[in-house]
């Protein structure tokens, strides 16, 4: 690693945690108009066009309002809390490829941050922490409901971490590699060839029922709405973070929209072919290229940018999809959560896995 | 009685309810009507019932009412205070009229009870202050914007 | 792969340290999040050894699943600082526990000093570990090859602890159906 490397590998840090810091008001936007429309009702409109800069006036609400702890708090870890919920959702990101690589010279630019050999271990076992941000909320504020909300979450999380886990491991059978980089790549090959129309690799493909398992078991691990029992708000008043105000509280908010980018991405990276282009937009670089009759060099880069563009446009949905099932289903009772996750997500990760196995011997995949 | 329906097989599989569901959603979020009152810019139009703040009906420049004290007697919050004096063109009048608006509690009974139609509640309903003042007899004496 | 010793005595450190803070704080649940952090440490001298599949799962799986746990049930029993405060406890006790603590200590110091394994290299060096794949690679194919019996027997027993937890769950809530 020379000193290039080095300043490349820390922009690449610095791009993403800029990015995804970026993200946080902008989905609150989306979060709070979007429900509004779909309520029949406006939403914030004032600020800024449509609305759009109310969160930069939440964030600057939060950061001037007193920083109070209350009594009965255990401070330490009361002030500890917000933090260790939010480091996990930002270090996730680091194997998330954005984009494939390109040639500079001798230099292979990698548009990915860390292509650890472990991959989607790291990603599992660094989400798997941040369900302590909320315990260790719950327990220190010394609060009756937000220790109910912290033991909601763990048991929730112990339940569909497994699901997670296990749904998966089609994916890792097909793909054969747990590399997120490779498993990217190899979504480009072709399944099917129908006529004109040629039906990519992409893991909703192989994968059907593995992708509803995993997507449920994502919406459980963000606690995004039907899986929303530590918040639930309308039966233990705030969860975890009840006793939390100002910009501590704001953490919390963050960490939640961050889990949710990451949770995108994740479903876009093992799902949806991650930086793989949309279908039609290879036409479009070949036009392109032809058309202003760029240098190869050039149509490297517009490859790369459409593919990053690509990747983005599949999270935006995603992160939309949240927004979407959000305010549309109700949350569930705490018992059918333990059902689903348990007796239904559980034996059918099982099942998949069965299944992949035979379809795999067989060839047919 | 609560009829529980039961679900068939294929409901009981959520994934097709759900999509569904967002369906509707994303239906409303398109093409649905917002329903909003754009508050400073746009206002709800009340009955002319509505009871709102208090004003003193008054004939040119003269207040209606006469001190009779009837509406303090009614008012069931105790928040009408009156002084009745004596003036050259009016046997009786009200030196003092206030009415504490934060006890009030718009019942209406004050403009139900006046036999000379000088209290009235009108439809304005805007009425934040950033002090505790009461309404004095010069402030319900204007008419502020009301017909 | 080399190991540099600032990481090394960073991690080392940090992991004594919270050892000693898991076994000395009074509050439970103090110990428990104590007790992440000696984990996380070891997961970091793990991926100092090239190891990163080992470090990957003990985050994963130690840190990640299993703590989770404890703390669900030190948070369910609410377990309290006064009820983990036992008491004083008797003398022959505490005399007893120091001594067969540090003859414990002492036969750990006298294993790794006469063990004749020490220092020597396996086949799995770090250059042929990249050179078959990397880490995940070669750990799995080992697993699934070589060491397929060790593994499978080792499900077993783990099958042998559900089942047991399953009886004893149901057993416990038959008792409380007859009570009602």
């Amino acid at each position: 690693m020379d000193q290039l490397d080095w300043i490349i590998t820390v922009g690449k840090c610095a791009l993403i945690a800029f990015i995804l810091l970026q993200v946080v008001p902008l989905m609150v936007w989306v979060e709070r108009r979007g429900s509004a429309l779909m309520q029949n009702r406006l939403g914030p409109n004032r600020l800024g066009p449509l609305g759009l800069f109310q969160g930069i006036a939440d964030a600057v609400k939060m950061l001037f309002k007193e920083d109070r702890i209350p009594g009965h708090v255990h401070a330490l870890y009361y002030k500890l809390a917000p933090v260790v919920c939010l480091v996990p959702a930002f270090m996730t990101f680091a194997v998330i490829p954005f984009g494939s690589q390109i040639t500079v010279g001798e230099r292979v630019l990698n548009f990915q941050v860390a292509d650890l050999n472990v991959g989607l271990l790291y990603v599992f076992s660094i989400a798997s922490l941040g369900v302590y941000g909320i315990i260790m909320a719950g327990w220190s504020s010394n609060n009756k409901y937000a220790l109910l909300g912290s033991l909601r979450s763990s048991a929730q999380m112990i339940s569909y971490e497994l699901s997670l886990g296990l749904s998966v491991i089609g994916i890792l059978m097909i793909f054969s590699s747990v590399k997120l980089g490779d498993i990217a790549r190899q979504q480009g090959e072709i399944l099917l060839q129908l006529g004109p129309i040629s039906i990519p690799k992409w893991g909703i493909f192989v994968q059907p029922l593995g992708f509803l398992i995993f997507m449920t078991s994502i919406f459980a691990e963000t606690n995004r709405l039907p899986f929303d029992l530590p918040e639930g708000e309308s039966e233990i008043v705030a969860g975890y973070h009840l006793e939390y105000g100002t910009m501590q509280f704001g953490l919390f908010m963050m960490a939640e929209y961050i889990n949710m980018t990451v949770g995108a991405a994740m479903i876009t990276t093992l799902y949806f072919g991650g930086w793989q282009l949309l279908p039609g937009m290879s036409a479009i670089h070949a036009h392109l290229g032809d058309l202003l009759a760029l240098s190869d060099m050039a149509r490297e880069w517009v490859r790369v940018g459409l593919e990053i563009t690509s990747f983005t446009l599949k999270v935006v949905f995603f992160l939309w999809f949240f927004v979407w099932v959000r305010w549309t289903v109700p949350r569930f009772r705490y018992d059918q959560v333990m059902d689903l996750g348990w007796k239904v997500m559980l034996p059918l990760s099982l099942v998949n896995i069965f299944v992949t196995g035979v379809l795999i011997y067989y060839k047919v995949i | 009685m609560l009829v529980k329906s039961k679900p068939g097989l294929f409901q009981r599989f959520y994934v097709v309810e759900i999509l569904k569901g967002l369906a509707i959603t994303m239906r409303k979020f398109f093409f649905g009507k917002t329903v909003t009152i754009q508050y400073p810019e746009e206002r709800r139009e009340y009955s002319d019932r509505f009871r709102g703040m208090h004003y003193i009906k008054s004939v040119n420049g003269v207040e209606n009412c006469t001190a009779c004290m009837l509406c303090p007697t009614v008012c069931p919050a105790e928040c009408i205070h009156i002084e009745a004096g004596e003036r050259p063109d009016k046997e009786k009048y009200p030196v003092k009229f206030e009415i504490d608006s934060l006890r009030c509690c718009f019942c209406g009974m004050c403009e139900e009870a006046c036999p000379k139609d000088a209290i009235k509640l009108s439809n304005i309903y805007e009425m934040s202050q950033t002090s505790r003042e009461v309404y004095d007899k010069k402030f319900l004496m204007e008419q502020r914007g009301h017909k | 792969m080399n190991i540099s010793p600032f990481f090394f005595y960073l991690f080392a450190g940090s992991a004594i340290a919270f050892a000693l803070l898991t076994v000395l704080k009074k509050n439970p649940v103090a110990s428990a999040f104590s007790l992440i952090l000696v984990f996380f440490s070891f997961a970091g001298i793990y991926a100092l050894l090239g190891a990163h599949l080992v470090a990957a799962m003990q985050v994963l799986v130690y840190a990640g699943a299993i703590m989770v746990l404890f703390i669900f049930v030190i948070m369910l029993l609410n377990a309290d600082t006064p009820s983990f405060d036992m008491g004083r406890s008797h003398r022959l006790l505490r005399w007893g526990s120091a001594v067969l603590g540090l003859a414990l200590f002492a036969t750990f110091v006298w294993v790794f000093k006469n063990s004749a394994a020490l220092g020597t290299k396996g086949a799995f060096t770090p250059v042929a570990i990249e050179a078959a794949g990397g880490n995940t690679q070669v750990l799995s194919e080992l697993m699934f090859s070589e060491y397929i019996l060790p593994f499978e027997l080792t499900s077993v027993l783990l099958l042998a602890a559900i089942v047991g937890a399953v009886a004893i769950a149901k057993r416990g809530k038959k008792r409380v159906g007859h009570a009602g």
